[in-house]
Parts: structure tokens; C-alpha cells; sequence
């Protein structure tokens, strides 16, 4: 067998490399022209047709109401500012809701492998319920069968006439901050910052000498006591707005309509039984050697769920833990199924009809989902390197 | 999410149907059945009974239609959607006549591509409320939480209305009907408010209909009527005429039991509306019956109404302005000539 040693020269599209980086050339105009067809044509045809086009509507008034704007939002805004309420609604929304569920899924989650029965029994209960019912149902559940039991607003149920609670939802005073409550904000922003010297100092010391500082408790001294004294100080600069009884409705104070809190739990503990789940895989995942030879360093039980269970659990946690946010985020455009006006029920739903703008109304929407899951994902995925095995 | 991909469907044929240039007519006539866009439940209007049939009057529109161009009242599917759904519905191609009680209005006319037809219910916003608030007029809602269905022209004329009179109100948005209902009932609000003829609709559908009251001011002109494509011209000719010829039967004096009779009548008027004499069906490309079928099958306009909204159903509304414009209403057709 003589080999070639010397091969002879080769025509540059015989070239693999070549070769590939052409057709890859080729693919991708390919696919341009084909969306430049698909743009051109639908611009043409709606045209033809008579329909508006273009984002000039985002600068019209809007001219109908929102229940909830988390900012400054009237009938005489535009269309333009529909799209920031409804977004910063959905936002809000899936925001506390990827909190709720977190926290509640990972008690639950433990609770599942508790050595107590009773508790491992309901946890299990918990999550064969909630992860198995329609979470639209859920939702409707909480909404019209919940809820709407509560009391009308002349007969609020009420905790010292100043936080009150009925159909329209739950009243609380709202804070009124006054001059001089910056130093009390400083303080504690400083207090935070001092914790955070605090941790560092503590765990340089304990690596050194081995010794222990009761970092917790000094936090929270820190954070509770720093902003009382500057409050004080300054002569208590902060009063209380408080919910008022006018005519049909409670006016003054902060608001939590009926919707929020519906969609709310219903998403919470729909994901949080998912999420449950997944806390206890990740756990499961951990050989039980871990915990004999933790036990036998002589750590507490709570000890060693936290600083040898947990950390090696996160490994397998968190990326299915991104998918659940990521559910979480696009479930909550249901709220349009009870009212809430989230980003589809606003803006894909009253400001579409009004306008009639569907494709540029439709595609700013996607724009915004795909970007928040984009961003979960890339936070999810970061904070998913950081933690894993890093091998030495 | 199923609105969603609902619309984004919608979208999609928007931009693959021009393709297909066939009118709305031929395709109708080679699919044998019409198209109907409805809503998903609005007693009077578009509602279906126990049995799954859709009655009302904007079903009956529909009816009309089919019987002039498939000579058979009940070849139509109707498709319920919600106000948000419908005009997307009718662009994309997915319905041939979005018959849903929708307001007539320059915004719509003009800039959806839509035609609006011929205004078959003349209505106006109204306000119901729970009889124990013992509110008497629209004027003392300030501060009120209110109960509207999402994408309709109501929830602007509210909106205007309030700000008029210097009001504030809670504005609580729904996405059908029955979810604005079941919000009012269980308290969420203390007004309901939506067209009046869709109130007094809505009102029987109450566990209680005694405990709420209609408020007797009306805040907007809402003329309803049936909405075709834009760029049809002969579809839109034919949906028009449909109703026109219904309202001229019942200007006439024939109904669905005596247009048999009538055919044997020497009246001219009658003779050309019952395809006797005249251009009859040629201008639309119908057959020389098709108002006839449309009488027969349907009846004229003052039967329909009064079948579907007025004496001879619960909702009991009086003509009012949909009398005929020689018995103090407004509905007036052009002559059949």
C-alpha cells in the first residue's frame, strides 16, 4: 500500500472547509430571502387589504382603564404605555410568583423526606394534589370558588380598622415617607454592607484559627438595630396612609386586587408542588455515605442539610429548577382567563382589538417572553456553572 | 396561551390566504356551508340551547344569509368567539360574516380591512347594578368597581363617560361574557356595564335576575350589525341586501307564513322582492329566489326581532329605535327595484 505523501493540490471547492462555510453561506441566504419573501408579502397583502400597519398606534390614546398599573397610568396614556403596564404587571406576577413557589417547594420538597410520617404523608399528598390538577382550574379554583366567598366592602373583615380584606381584595396602609427618612434608607444600606464585611472577616477567621463567629445573629442585630436608632434619631419620619371606607370602594392605601392574589397562589402552588419534587430528586441524588460521614464529623442534622445535602444537591436542582421558572413566567399570561391584567390581557387583548394591529401587537408580546425567559435562562445557567463540582 | 396561538394561526393565514383569490361567494357555494362568527354566548343574540342549536338575532342574520345564497337556513357553522378573537377571525379568513353584536365605528371601518354591512340592532351602553346599592342614576357610580368585557367599545365609552363627569372608577376586565356575569354576581363589582340590549340578556342569565337593575341611562350610540372582509365588493353587496330585503318584507307586510300567498300578489313591490320581475338575483350572481328563500326560511325583520328579543322572548325589548322608520324608528332599507 503506497501512501500519499505529498497529496496533490486540490480544487478549493473539494476543500471540506470550504466546502461547509459555502453551503452554510448559502443556507443562511436562503433563509433571509425566504423571511424577506414571507415580510414583504404579509406588508403587500395588508396593504391590500386595507389594515394598518407600522407602530405608529404605540403613540395613540389608549382611552380605556387598567386596574392595576404599577406606574402612573391614566385613560389619556397611549397604547405605547398599555404595553409597559401590562409588562411590568406580568413581570410583577411571575416575579413573586418564582419566589413563593421556591421557598414553598423547597419546604415542601424536605418535608416529602422527613422521618416523621405525618409530614412526608401530607407533603405527598400536597404533590400528587396540586401537580395533577389543570393549573387553569387551579386558578378559576382560587379565583371564583376562594375568593369570591370573601365578604363585600361594607362588611370587610379587618384587623384594628387599618388592614382590611374582602371581595375587591386586600387593603393595607400604605407609607408615607417623609423628610429625613434617607438616613433611616442609609442606615440600612450600611447595615447590609456591614454584614457583608462581617461574613467575609468571619469566614477568613474561622479558616484560620478554626474558631466560629455567630455571624447570623450579629446580622440581623446590625440590620434591625441601625435603621430604629437612625429612625428615632430623626424624629420618626414616616406615617401611615390608611384604607377609608368612600362611597363603594376602600380608598387610600396599597391595594392587592382579588386577581393578583389568585393567579398568584395559584401559580405558586402549582410549581411549588413541581418544584418539590425536583428538591427531592436532587437530595435523593446525594449517596447517603454523605450524610453517615457528615453525622460522623459530628454535625447536626440542620448542619448537615445545609452545608453538605444542599450544595450538592443544587447540582442536580437548578436546571431543572430553570424550567419550572420559566413555565412559571409563561403560565401567568392565564391571568387573561380571570382579569388580571397582565401583559396579554392588556396588551395582546385590549390594546389588539382596539387597534387591530395584530401581527406587530403579537410580535412585540413574543418579543417580551422570549427575552424574560432568555434572561432567566442565561441567569439560571450562569448561577448553574458557579455551583457546580469544581474539580481540583 | 391558547388566545396566543389562536392569533398567531390567524396570522399565519392572514399572510398565506391572499394567495387564493377566490371570492367569498364561490367558496362558500363549493364548501356548501357558511361561515359564521358568533359570540360565545349572549341570550337574544347568539346563544345556543339546551339542544346545541344557536338562536338569535344575530344567528338569524346568518340563517338569512345562507338561505339567500345555499337556499338552506341551516347550512352554517357558527364559530363563538370573544370580542378580542373576532376581527382577527374575520381578516384571517376563518369566518365569512362576523355576526357578534359589534359597534359600528370609523376606527374599525376604516382601519381592519372590515366593511361593516348594514346596522341590524340599534343599541346603546347602559349600566346594571345590585338593587341593594339603591343607586338610581349613572351619575352617583363615582368610585365604583365595574365589570366590562375586554376589546369592546365599551370599555372606551366608559372610559370617556367617567372622565366627563369627573369620576373615578375600577375598571375590571373580562374575557367573555359569562366570566363578566359570574364577576358582578360574585360582587367583584358593583356595575356591570356592556350594550343594553346585551344587559337585559345578561340580566336572565343572573341566579337572581330580581336583584339587579338596569340604570336608565344610556352613555354611547352603538349601531350592531354584520361585518364582512374588506375587497369583496360582491360579498358585502350580498350580506347587505340580505338584510335589507329582510327589512323591506317586513315593511311589505310579508312574513315567513304568508309569502307563498304573496307571490300570487299583483303588488310590484312584493312581485320584485320575491324575484317575480326586476333584475331579481342577477346583480349578486344568486338565484331569482333568494329573497324569497330568505322570507320562507328566516322570516322578515320585525318577526326575527321579536322572536329572538322582543315579545316573543324573555328578554321582552320593546322596538324602540329598531321599529320601522314609518312606525317611529330608524331602520329604513333601500327600495328593492
Amino acid at each position: 500500500m503506497a501512501s500519499v505523501e505529498h497529496p496533490q493540490k486540490t480544487a478549493w471547492w473539494n476543500n471540506a472547509h470550504n466546502r461547509a462555510l459555502l453551503f452554510q453561506i448559502l443556507l443562511a441566504l436562503g433563509v433571509s430571502v425566504f423571511f424577506a419573501f414571507i415580510a414583504n408579502n404579509t406588508i403587500h397583502n395588508l396593504e391590500q387589504r386595507g389594515i394598518s400597519t407600522g407602530f405608529a398606534f404605540l403613540k395613540q390614546k389608549a382611552g380605556f382603564g387598567i386596574i392595576q398599573h404599577l406606574i402612573p397610568y391614566t385613560e389619556n396614556d397611549t397604547y405605547g404605555r398599555t404595553f409597559i403596564v401590562g409588562l411590568l404587571n406580568t413581570i410583577l406576577v411571575s416575579a413573586l410568583g418564582i419566589i413563593c413557589a421556591t421557598i414553598l417547594g423547597f419546604i415542601i420538597g424536605v418535608a416529602r423526606l422527613s422521618s416523621n410520617w405525618l409530614v412526608s404523608k401530607l407533603a405527598g399528598i400536597y404533590i400528587e394534589t396540586f401537580r395533577n390538577l389543570p393549573l387553569l382550574l387551579q386558578i378559576f379554583f382560587w379565583y371564583f370558588a376562594v375568593l369570591q366567598a370573601l365578604p363585600s366592602p361594607r362588611n370587610s373583615l379587618h384587623i384594628g380598622k387599618k388592614f382590611f380584606l374582602n371581595i375587591r381584595g386586600v387593603y393595607l396602609p400604605s407609607p408615607i415617607f417623609q423628610q429625613g427618612f434617607g438616613w433611616v434608607a442609609g442606615a440600612f444600606i450600611l447595615a447590609i454592607l456591614a454584614t457583608i464585611i462581617l461574613k467575609r472577616w468571619a469566614g477568613k477567621r474561622q479558616e484560620e484559627t478554626g474558631e466560629q463567629f455567630p455571624v447570623f445573629w450579629t446580622a440581623t442585630g446590625l440590620i434591625l438595630l441601625l435603621p430604629m436608632v437612625a429612625y428615632f434619631a430623626t424624629g420618626r419620619p414616616l406615617s401611615w396612609e390608611y384604607p377609608v371606607l368612600k362611597g363603594f370602594n376602600f380608598q387610600g392605601g396599597i391595594t392587592i386586587i382579588p386577581e393578583l392574589a389568585a393567579l398568584l397562589i395559584a401559580l405558586s402552588v402549582y410549581t411549588a408542588s413541581l418544584i418539590a419534587e425536583i428538591v427531592r430528586s436532587g437530595i435523593l441524588s446525594v449517596s447517603h455515605g454523605q450524610t453517615e460521614a457528615a453525622a460522623a464529623l459530628g454535625l447536626r442534622p440542620g448542619k448537615v442539610l445545609r452545608l453538605v445535602i444542599i450544595p450538592q444537591a443544587m447540582r442536580v436542582i437548578i436546571p431543572q429548577m430553570t424550567s419550572q421558572y420559566l413555565n412559571l413566567v409563561k403560565n401567568s399570561s392565564l391571568a387573561t382567563a380571570i382579569g388580571y391584567p397582565d401583559l396579554v390581557a392588556v396588551f395582546a387583548g385590549t390594546t389588539l382589538n382596539q387597534t387591530g394591529q395584530a401581527i406587530e401587537v403579537i410580535a412585540m408580546t413574543m418579543a417580551v417572553y422570549l427575552t424574560i425567559s432568555l434572561t432567566i435562562s442565561f441567569f439560571m445557567n450562569w448561577y448553574n456553572a458557579r455551583s457546580q463540582l469544581r474539580e481540583r | 396561551m391558547k388566545k396566543l396561538s389562536f392569533i398567531m394561526v390567524a396570522v399565519f393565514f392572514m399572510i398565506s390566504a391572499s394567495l387564493a383569490s377566490a371570492s367569498t361567494l364561490e367558496e362558500v357555494q363549493k364548501r356548501d356551508v357558511l361561515q359564521c362568527g358568533v359570540s360565545t354566548g349572549l341570550p337574544g343574540f347568539s346563544n345556543p340551547d339546551e339542544k346545541g342549536n344557536w338562536t338569535g338575532l344575530d344567528v338569524d342574520a346568518c340563517r338569512a344569509v345562507a338561505a339567500a345564497v345555499l337556499h338552506d337556513a341551516n347550512k352554517v357553522k357558527f364559530v363563538p368567539l370573544t370580542a378580542k378573537e373576532r376581527f382577527t377571525a374575520l381578516q384571517s379568513g376563518e369566518i365569512d360574516i362576523l355576526s357578534r353584536n359589534t359597534t359600528w365605528t370609523l376606527t374599525r371601518d376604516t382601519s381592519l380591512g372590515l366593511n361593516f354591512t348594514h346596522t341590524d340592532y340599534y343599541d346603546g351602553q347602559g349600566f346594571m347594578v345590585s338593587k341593594k346599592l339603591g343607586v338610581k342614576s349613572a351619575k352617583e357610580l363615582d368610585g365604583a368597581a365595574i365589570c366590562i368585557q375586554a376589546g369592546t367599545t365599551t370599555e372606551l365609552n366608559l372610559a370617556d363617560y367617567f372622565k366627563q363627569n369627573k369620576m373615578k372608577y375600577q375598571a375590571v376586565v373580562f374575557d367573555t361574557s359569562d366570566q363578566t356575569v359570574k364577576g358582578f354576581e360574585a360582587g367583584r363589582c358593583d356595575v356591570l356595564t356592556s350594550d343594553q340590549s346585551q344587559l337585559y340578556g345578561l340580566r336572565i342569565k343572573l341566579a337572581k335576575p330580581e336583584d339587579a337593575v338596569v340604570l336608565p341611562e344610556i352613555i354611547s350610540k352603538e349601531p350592531l350589525g354584520p361585518v364582512v372582509r374588506q375587497g369583496d365588493d360582491g360579498w358585502f353587496n350580498i350580506v347587505k341586501w340580505t338584510i335589507f330585503a329582510m327589512i323591506d318584507a317586513e315593511e311589505m307586510g310579508v312574513t315567513s307564513k304568508n309569502v307563498d300567498e304573496m307571490k300570487k300578489s299583483t303588488d310590484p313591490n312584493i312581485r320584485r322582492l320575491l324575484g317575480l320581475e326586476g333584475i331579481k338575483g342577477k346583480g349578486m350572481n344568486l338565484s331569482d329566489d333568494w329573497a324569497y328563500q330568505i322570507i320562507k326560511q328566516v322570516g322578515n325583520y320585525g318577526e326575527v326581532f321579536e322572536r329572538n328579543v322582543g315579545q316573543g322572548s324573555p328578554l321582552k325589548i320593546k322596538r324602540g329605535l329598531n321599529a320601522l322608520w314609518n312606525k317611529g324608528g330608524i331602520q329604513y332599507a333601500p327600495p328593492i327595484r
